[in-house]
């Protein structure tokens, strides 16, 4: 735990003023430290200038004695039905400099059944080795097998890095793999750079729902693992000429078993764009009154090559599916722009919507919260705001 | 049927404030609630129970004060419940977390199902559910959204969602599952339930309870370091485009185009 050594310390406040989570307080000249609320977290620690403060660690008895037999940094690819994930070329993207600042390869790791064809994909998209394994097992996505099959790679051949997008299917399988190799995994990372003195990995992340964000590193640890957020890092122009070498890894059968059996696969994706992955969310809340309303959404969505989302309320009336649902309960999006149509702005809803560039709030309320948020605000009526900006967008395209 | 359901102790997100000029949470008046999802899984956990017979169990690890919550479980049916509290567990990471309640539901007795929610609100990470059921040894399904009870296959059917639609899966019992919110109603607490919380006895297990391992625990188990937090704040430009309906569009279509959004 984190102790104040009374003798050094002068009651400087400096401590109190960096701590994220109000754990400290200087009381009488002294700092006291909230136990209950400190997450040891040793931000204090550093910025003491007296040395006053010291967190235990205690002894980590599995702390990795090869750190430095493990090298160069592994993207795993997403596929579902043979379709790469937009993710895994934004992994790439970013996964490239990563190596490139460690001067170690880049490889991908592809599992899949007969996407031999996408392996050209990833090497013209930045890798410099791809990692195909191919089996039937792999054509539906299990946890055991995707998760038992990484870390078998990965112990293979040790990788100093490893990311993944933060999917549904990322963040079922790679804490699996995380588990097994006992190492340390970030979450939903939003920036990530290489530490110079020491080649760690910093991983940074939204935590309380996007209102705090956490830099994280793995210094005893290797693979170095993170699940990172689709659509914040820019995936790389294609090469024409990929170099990278293709290699297909066969590995033992008892890694292709699965306790978990897919019964079915229902792709539900709504015409459009998902709204993961979308550059521009119309968000319809409950102040679009009535289903019928909804149409003006979805015009003014085709219009824009929008994704459509909702409120809690809009999918609690059944104006829109569930899976179109914005916030904590439901998706978190980063898309360009968001307009949201007679949506208040509940920090439920909010906190999904914090890594959107621009917020558009539209709401016949001045006082509703999302003005707060929102980069451009218009008090008024959806009913006649929407058609107006129809009118607009076609006249500005020559439509009408 | 041993059936399990974890609950974590979070600030109440009505309550939590960010003070943007300090960077820091503010504690004062902040409310510890049951993680939303929890709540989800508590009743998928008493659903199952009423389906497959068998009790349900609440396991936490939290401070002292987290008995309050399973208290709560208590008074929503929950027959029993154990607070995982010991100095040595703060700081954990999420690995450190696995191997701690893995060691506290293994000391309950070998679970048939186990529940979490999807995610905490509060580290937002959705990774305990997947590692515990490795900790266990037992398969899992994140995401859970729909499910059948297959009593003659001792196995549960299960709907499983992902950004494309979802999968129809199916799995035999001992499995861990994690909930969505929109799974189903969680039910409130009956006044039988409330009289019960307030007289259960809720055990508070530490190190020694549960025989864990030095080194596995809290801060000395947890690879990942936190180096730095800081609260995000939000350049919200923050214009109103006043005027009449057709200039408030003016407005925005003008400085959509300027930003290169359309
Ligand atoms: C544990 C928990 C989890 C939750 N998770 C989520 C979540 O993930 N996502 C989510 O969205 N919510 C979530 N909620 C619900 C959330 O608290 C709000 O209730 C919900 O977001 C409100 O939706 P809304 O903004 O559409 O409706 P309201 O809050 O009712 O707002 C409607 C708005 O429309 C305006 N309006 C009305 N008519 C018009 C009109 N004609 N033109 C223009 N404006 C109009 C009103 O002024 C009002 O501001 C959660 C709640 C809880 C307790
Ligand atoms: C700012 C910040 C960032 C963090 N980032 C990371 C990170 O990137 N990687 C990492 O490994 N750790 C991280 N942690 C630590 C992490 O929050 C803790 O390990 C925590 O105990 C569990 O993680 P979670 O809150 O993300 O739970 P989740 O995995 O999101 O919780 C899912 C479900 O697991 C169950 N559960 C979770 N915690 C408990 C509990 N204490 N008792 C009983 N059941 C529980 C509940 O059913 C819950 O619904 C971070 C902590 C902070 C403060």
């Amino acid at each position: 735990m984190l102790e104040v050594n009374v003798d050094r310390c002068i009651g400087c406040g400096e401590c109190e003023e960096v701590c994220s989570f109000g754990a400290i307080a200087v009381n009488h000249d002294i700092a006291v430290v909230d136990q209950d609320s400190c997450t040891m977290c040793g931000t204090c620690v550093d910025t003491c200038p007296e040395d006053a403060l010291t967190l235990e660690r205690g002894d980590d008895t599995r702390k990795a004695s090869d750190l430095d037999a493990w090298r160069g940094v592994w993207v795993v690819a997403e596929q579902r039905n043979g379709e790469l994930a937009t993710v895994t070329y934004e992994l790439l993207g970013k996964a490239r400099g990563l190596a490139d600042d460690l001067g170690e390869p880049l490889t991908a790791i592809l599992m899949g059944h007969e996407i031999g064809e996408r392996a050209t994909d990833l090497a013209s998209h930045g890798a410099d080795r791809v990692l195909v394994v191919d089996y039937p097992a792999f054509a539906t996505f299990t946890d055991e097998v995707f998760g038992n099959t990484l870390a078998y790679l990965a112990r293979q051949e040790r990788p100093e890095i490893i990311l993944a997008g933060a999917t549904s299917m990322g963040r079922s399988f790679i804490p699996r793999v995380a588990t097994v190799l006992e190492t340390g995994l970030t979450a939903d990372c939003t920036e990530l750079s290489i530490r110079k003195e020491d080649r760690a990995l910093l991983q940074t992340r939204p935590a309380f729902g996007g209102n705090l964000m956490a830099t994280i590193v793995c210094p005893n640890h290797r693979p170095q693992m993170a699940t990172v957020r689709p659509h914040v890092f820019k995936a790389q122009p294609a090469t024409t000429s990929p170099t990278a070498e293709i290699i297909n890894v066969n590995i033992p059968e008892e890694l292709l078993k699965s306790k978990v059996k897919v019964i079915e696969s229902v792709q539900e994706q709504a015409e459009g764009p998902g709204l993961t992955d979308a550059e521009i969310i119309i968000t319809a809340g409950r102040g679009m009154e009535n289903k019928k309303n909804i149409a003006l959404v979805e015009e003014l969505a085709e219009l824009m090559g929008a994704a459509i989302g909702a409120s809690r309320a809009a999918t609690d009336a059944g104006w829109l599916p569930e899976r179109a649902q914005i916030g904590q309960t439901g998706v978190t999006v980063s898309p360009k722009l968001y307009i949201g149509c007679g949506v208040s702005g509940a920090i439920q809803h909010i906190v999904g919507i914090q890594g959107a560039e621009i917020i558009v709030a539209i709401n016949k309320d001045p006082d509703a919260p999302l003005f707060n948020l929102a980069t451009y605000g218009i008090v008024g009526d959806v009913k006649v705001i929407l058609p107006l900006l129809v009118k607009r967008i076609k006249r500005e395209r020559g439509i009408a | 049927m041993n059936i399990v359901v974890c609950i974590k102790q979070v600030p109440d997100a009505k309550t939590v404030k960010f003070d943007q000029e300090k960077g820091t949470l503010v504690r004062e008046g902040v409310e510890s609630v049951i993680n939303p999802f929890d709540y989800n899984a508590i009743e998928a956990a008493l659903e199952l129970r009423e389906a497959l017979g068998g009790q349900v169990s609440a396991v936490t690890m939290g401070p002292p004060q987290a008995q309050e919550a399973i208290r709560e479980a208590i008074s929503l049916g929950v027959d029993k419940g154990v607070v995982v509290s010991d100095r040595a567990f703060a700081g954990s990471d999420t690995l450190a977390t696995t191997y701690t309640l893995a060691k506290a539901i293994e000391k309950l007795g070998s679970p048939d199902i186990v529940i979490c929610g999807k995610q905490a609100i509060d580290g937002d990470t959705g990774q305990v559910g997947p590692g515990l059921a490795v900790r266990l040894g037992i398969p899992y399904v994140t995401c859970v959204n729909g499910m059948e009870i297959l009593k003659e296959r001792n196995s549960l059917r299960l709907k499983r969602m992902c950004e494309q639609g979802y999968d129809i899966v199916e799995v035999e019992i001992p499995v861990l599952i994690t909930v969505l919110a929109t799974l189903n109603t969680p039910r409130v607490p009956s006044l039988k339930g409330k009289m019960r919380a307030r007289k259960a006895d809720i055990p508070l297990w530490g190190v020694a309870e549960i025989e864990a391992e030095s080194g596995k625990t809290g801060l000395a188990g947890s690879p990942t370091q936190v180096v730095s937090t800081s609260v995000p704040t939000f350049d919200a430009k923050r214009e109103m485009l006043e005027g009449e309906p057709e200039e408030q569009v003016d407005a925005l279509i003008t400085r959509l185009k300027e930003a290169g959004v359309i």
